[in-house]
């Protein structure tokens, strides 16, 4: 599904995030990305939907390759991979629906159908209630899990999410956890970047470490 | 198909939203305030010059002769003026007819029955081959024996179709002057827009929207909005020629005419906005391809 092979990346002004990162993740997986932060955990996840390009090595999602991929061809590529950001990235000038209808809008379904995955997909995440709130009004783990509703209403086989548990009690965050495992379970793919070990060993997926620009 | 039409029509509900939102109906005022300007001169020049293609542009030469003269004397001198071959067309104008012709111009009726007697002389129409050489045979039909007066009448009427000529240069300059402000406007206004929906836009590429999905509202917006203007533009023609005409009104009457400011045809008054909308879409369209791209999730 995810195929990293000797990965760089510099960034403009010569920081160095990545050296030489290489791993794999397979159809189904679930793979814990770990790593103190500053270790390039980020920077892995961005590089998996073309929102960074590697400066040197391969990124083969899908079987596409991501750096070799054209400018048009990108959000196709990130329509299959359900993105679950540190910073939520909601608009708080709708309601908690209408944030989940976005990828909707583009996907092409019918409007009936769109409303029912929406609200499938806040099911799922326990805020089928709040459908009317305002992500303002949510808790710090209500706004993450909105989140997850918005990075699977299209059904996507890959979730990639960067540190969903940041900032989140430990009840909170063992919920958005269970979700996730709860996705995996039904056959989706899923790469979760954290530096929060105990969770880690809690769920028993397995764990790819980054250090140093490189992974172990 | 139905997606695409469902597509466009989401756009065109998010454009409506946002002109109504984002003041977008007091920029559509600037654009129709400044297409009320060429569109108003154009109406105005358009009427007068109705009035103007009554009016013969082509230049002739009036030879009159003496009002005592005796038909004999006007035969003769037809014969003389059909040998010179500098003219391409000679029309004899017999004084009863010219009489007639006076009483037919507006408002004179009365003058002319109020005339003891036929005060015209018999007159020829000359229309020289060259044009050009207009004032050259006119002076040589002066020395003619029994043209009593030479007219040559083209240079005024030359000379009104400069001015309009000159009117008509001067309205497109204006035109295409604020028609690059209109492209402006509308650029500025998709800007400003674009900078309130970085959020969205930021976030709706992240999850898979293509550019040409993002750049709809906003054109959609600047044809809007250019629409909008035209048809602003249309409604201050509009009141302003009714105004005019207020005005007009007695003026014509007392010359015993008619004459009023017509509004612009309807076939102008579709151009104007089809013009204004796509000026509208061509200043969002700049701007989106030049903005849209600086927002990339990061």
């Amino acid at each position: 599904m995810i195929s990293f092979s000797a990965v760089a990346k510099r960034y403009p002004g010569g920081q160095e995030a990545l050296r030489d990162v290489s791993f794999t993740v397979g159809a189904g997986e679930l793979v814990f990305l770990t790593g103190r932060s500053g270790a390039g955990k980020s920077t892995v996840l961005k590089l998996i939907p073309a929102i960074e390009r590697p400066s040197a090595g391969s990124v083969v999602v899908n079987g596409q390759n991501v750096a070799a991929l054209k400018r048009g061809a990108i959000p196709y590529l990130r329509r299959n991979i359900g993105l679950v950001f540190q910073d939520q990235k909601l608009l708080y000038d709708r309601s908690v629906y209408d944030n989940v209808m976005l990828p909707l809008a583009f996907s092409g379904h019918a409007p009936r159908e769109a409303a029912r995955r929406a609200r499938a997909a806040l099911d799922k995440v326990g805020l089928l209630t709040r459908e009317r709130a305002n992500p303002v009004q949510l808790s710090g783990g209500e706004q993450q899990r909105l989140a997850i509703a918005r990075a699977v209403v299209n059904r996507p086989a890959l979730l990639v999410a960067d540190e969903p548990t940041a900032n989140l009690d430990a009840d909170s965050a063992a919920r958005i956890l269970d979700i996730f495992v709860e996705f995996h379970r039904v056959g989706v793919t899923a790469l979760i970047a954290t530096h929060d070990h105990a969770l880690v060993a809690r769920y028993g997926g397995r764990t790819v470490q980054l250090e140093d620009g490189r992974a172990k | 198909m139905r997606t695409w039409l469902r597509q466009h029509r989401q756009a065109f509900a998010q454009a409506v939203a946002r002109f109504a939102r984002s003041g977008g109906l007091l920029s559509a005022l600037v654009i129709g305030v400044a297409l009320s300007l060429p569109a108003g001169s154009y109406a105005l020049l358009e009427s007068l010059r109705s009035v103007a293609a009554r009016l013969s542009f082509e230049p002739q030469i009036s030879v009159f002769l003496a009002p005592a003269a005796k038909r004999a004397e006007a035969d003769a001198l037809g014969a003389r003026l059909k040998g010179e071959a500098r003219i391409a067309k000679l029309r004899f104008v017999p004084r009863e007819e010219a009489l007639k012709e006076l009483a037919a111009v507006q408002g004179l009726p009365d003058l002319v029955a109020s005339l003891g007697r036929n005060p015209l002389p018999d007159a020829f129409v000359v229309t020289p081959r060259d044009p050009g050489a207009i004032e050259a045979l006119a002076a040589d039909l002066r020395k003619v024996p029994g043209a009593a007066y030479v007219q040559a009448d083209a240079a005024w009427a030359r000379r009104l179709a400069a001015l309009a000529g000159l009117a008509r240069m001067g309205l497109w300059l204006l035109a295409a002057l604020l028609g690059a402000g209109l492209v402006a406007v509308t650029f500025n206004t998709v800007r400003l827009q674009i900078l309130t929906q970085r959020d969205e836009i930021e976030v709706s590429k992240l999850i898979g929207a293509t550019d040409s999905f993002i750049r709809r509202p906003f054109q959609y917006l600047g044809l809007l909005q250019g629409i909008a203007g035209g048809l602003i533009a249309l409604a201050i023609v509009a009141l302003g020629l009714a105004l005019l005409n207020f005005e007009v009104r007695p003026l014509a009457e007392s010359y015993g005419s008619t004459f009023r400011f017509a509004f612009l045809a309807s076939r102008d008054a579709i151009a104007i906005i089809l013009f204004a909308g796509l000026l509208g879409f061509a200043g969002a369209q700049l701007s989106v391809s030049r903005h849209l791209r600086a927002i990339e999730p990061k």
